[in-house]
């Protein structure tokens, strides 16, 4: 008797909350973070990564320059906690073996390290300078670093054919500080639940910046990753091209191989 | 035994043809990588020489070349170094060098890295000063700023634990420091005579130091802790026998260092300080201040940094002669975070005791994707004939450098 007054609470409990849940899932911003959520987490899972970057960064006058890096990342799984990364740059040769190692922190500023190999220095640089080119291109570091879930506000517009396929698009609004975007306007695709295109907004609210995210391939632990990534400033027409090559999952990867300590010890 | 040789011989080729084709590897083999660089410096004294035997000359040019040799093995617990600098100076020949950078070989195992060979290594945190950073000695004729370094023999044991990083040194062989000739600029009146040094130490150069370290970061805090003994890097320059040159006199020192760097939004607050055990007496020593940035002033790519720093030495007449006593160093460090890499980094050295006073600006670009072009301009003041920087108040100059990188 006891027990089946115990599941019937249990049972009213549960639709009382599945109704509060689709309640809530009918705001746009509700809906907007769950798309951005579905899409973020089914890239999860993939532990620590390796991958070869290949940066190409175009003027107006279509002059072009190239640099090469390396990137580590280690994964946590506790959304309220950033990933740690370390990125290794192989060219151009005078900077061969500069390194910027990151803790990713949602809310409050990453934990940022960057090594001088000339000098063989360890820097502790500050992360406040979020809307600043990385490198040169046309990422700012927060383009790289705010890839975390918790770090927007999501708001559902609607729905739009993107290529072959139908995506969700879905506002973004920076919650950390710095950000040198007011909005973020983000398409996801509906199939793979993979991120498309993102037009990004000044602070003045006009639009800054077109990203669009190609040759998407899924790995065996299933995750999905995009391998060109096309950044093209719409205010100065000067272009950065990502292309990611050699992805590798199953490295041998841990919290030592992210620690300072680790910089001068790379090469 | 042919197999052995074939295989061998197919190990060398793929070896080969990863170096040829500059190629870098993510796991599971072993990786090569060959890089190198030249550098065509010209030096513009914009006055005269001052001391007898100077080269009269105006212009002093040399040349150097650097390779890298890396490997690492199929397990990547396991890497190796070769860097070989090479350096001619057409005018004064204590500045022509060849040096071994590096020369190590490296074994990793959970959290335990042991080290042996030539390597250089860097402590500390500020920018005018380098108090705590003592494994290397000073490479003193190749820029007067003391970054320059000479590759140091060590057997190195580094302790990575969650609760910091613990790195044992011990130092073989003793480097010593390199000082402009005769015919060079940038001397003491009297020109070093680095033939015949002398230590206080009777093992002299084989005199075995021993250096531990510290260091971690808790929050916004970086902390290192040092602790060396053995050789000093800085000599004290004393009267050589013939009355003609000086004699550098390495004495046995021991030495207690701390480096603390507070890193906030736009603010780097820093310090560096150190207790050392010299020839006579025992002194501190500190240098601190704070490096301000403003990121992409005027919504241009252009971040501009503030630095000033402090730097207070208390030691006294019988210790190495420094100039960095009572000095106030303010800075201005610019950076176009364009494709090129463009820096500029100016500042100006006060002594408030003496008033000698110097003014420094580097800058430097990149041009195309390999080569690097940098300037640097030194420029002295303020110096009384009784002042240590008197011996240099005729070496202003312009250096203009090309840097080829292979």
């Amino acid at each position: 008797m006891k027990s089946q007054t115990i599941t019937y609470i249990t049972l009213v409990l549960a639709s009382v909350l599945m109704l509060a849940n689709g309640a809530a899932a009918n705001t746009p911003e509700a809906q907007g973070f769950a798309i951005a959520a579905r899409s973020d987490r089914s890239d999860l899972g993939f532990g620590a990564s390796k991958v070869e970057l290949q940066m190409i960064m175009r003027n107006a006058a279509g002059q072009q320059s190239t640099r090469t890096l390396l990137i580590s990342t280690l994964e946590k799984q506790d959304e309220s906690v950033g990933d740690k990364s370390l990125v290794l740059f192989d060219t151009p040769r005078d900077i061969e073996g500069t390194a910027l190692l990151s803790h990713a922190r949602i809310m409050d500023p990453d934990d940022q390290w960057l090594y001088l190999p000339a000098l063989k220095r360890v820097k502790r640089i500050s992360s406040s300078n979020k809307s600043g080119p990385f490198v040169g291109s046309e990422f700012a570091f927060e383009d790289f670093t705010a890839l975390e879930l918790n770090k927007f506000d999501y708001r559902f517009i609607g729905t739009e054919s993107c290529g072959d396929l139908q995506c969700d698009v879905v506002e973004r609004l920076p919650r950390y500080q710095n950000s040198g975007y007011l909005r973020q306007v983000a398409w996801v695709d509906q199939t793979d639940f993979q991120l498309r295109k993102v037009e990004f907004y000044d602070r003045r609210g006009d639009l800054l910046k077109v990203l669009e995210l190609g040759d998407y391939r899924q790995y065996a632990n299933g995750v999905w990753r995009a391998h060109r990534l096309s950044m093209r400033n719409v205010q100065t027409n000067k272009q950065t091209e990502l292309l990611y090559d050699n992805y590798v999952f199953d490295v041998d990867l841990t919290e030592r191989d992210f620690v300072k300590g680790r910089l001068s010890r790379l090469r | 035994m042919l197999m052995t040789a074939n295989r061998a011989l197919s190990m060398l080729f793929l070896g080969l043809g990863l170096v040829l084709s500059g190629a870098w590897t993510l796991a599971d083999e072993p990786s090569w990588d060959l890089s190198a660089n030249i550098d065509l410096t010209s030096r513009l004294f914009t006055e005269e020489a001052r001391w007898p035997g100077q080269e009269a000359r105006d212009s002093q040019f040399s040349a150097a070349a650097r390779a890298e040799l890396r490997w690492r093995n199929e397990d990547g617990n396991q890497r190796a170094s070769i860097v070989p600098l090479l350096r001619f100076d057409e005018a004064d020949h204590e500045r022509s060098l060849l040096d071994l950078q590096e020369a190590y070989w490296a074994w990793e195992t959970d959290g335990f890295e042991l080290l042996i060979g030539a390597n250089t290594v860097f402590w500390g945190v500020t920018e005018s000063l380098h108090l705590v950073d003592i494994i290397n000695q000073t490479d003193a004729v190749a820029d007067i700023d003391g970054e320059d370094k000479l590759g140091q023999p060590m057997v190195n044991l580094a302790v990575q634990r969650d609760w910091g990083l613990v790195s044992f040194y011990a130092l073989p062989y003793f480097r010593e420091r390199t000082f402009a000739g005769d015919k060079g600029r940038l001397r003491t009146p009297l020109p070093v005579d680095t033939t015949n040094p002398e230590f206080e130490s009777a093992a002299g150069s084989r005199h075995v130091d021993f250096a531990l370290r510290y260091s971690h970061y808790i929050g916004n805090v970086d902390i290192g802790l040092s602790l060396f003994r053995g050789t000093g890097r800085e000599p004290r320059l004393q009267p050589g026998a013939d009355g003609l040159s000086l004699q550098p006199y390495y004495d046995q020192i021991g030495q207690l260092g701390l480096d603390l760097q507070y890193t906030g939004d736009a603010w780097l607050w820093k310090l560096e300080a150190i207790a050392r055990q010299g020839s006579a007496s025992t002194f501190a020593a500190a240098v601190g201040g704070f490096e301000y940035t403003r990121y992409q002033v005027g919504e241009s790519a252009l971040d501009i940094g503030l630095l000033l720093e402090y730097q207070y030495d208390g030691r006294d007449d019988t210790e190495p002669a420094t100039i960095a006593d009572n000095d106030f160093f303010l800075g201005a460090r610019l950076a176009f975070n364009d494709t090129q890499d463009t820096a500029v980094l100016a500042g100006v050295g006060y002594d408030v005791h003496t008033g000698e006073n110097y003014i420094n600006v580097e800058a430097d670009r990149r041009l195309g994707q390999n080569v690097v072009l940098e300037l640097k301009a030194r420029f002295f003041g303020g110096a009384s004939a009784t002042d240590t920087t008197y011996s240099i108040a005729s070496d202003d100059y312009l250096q203009l450098q090309l840097s080829r990188y292979f």
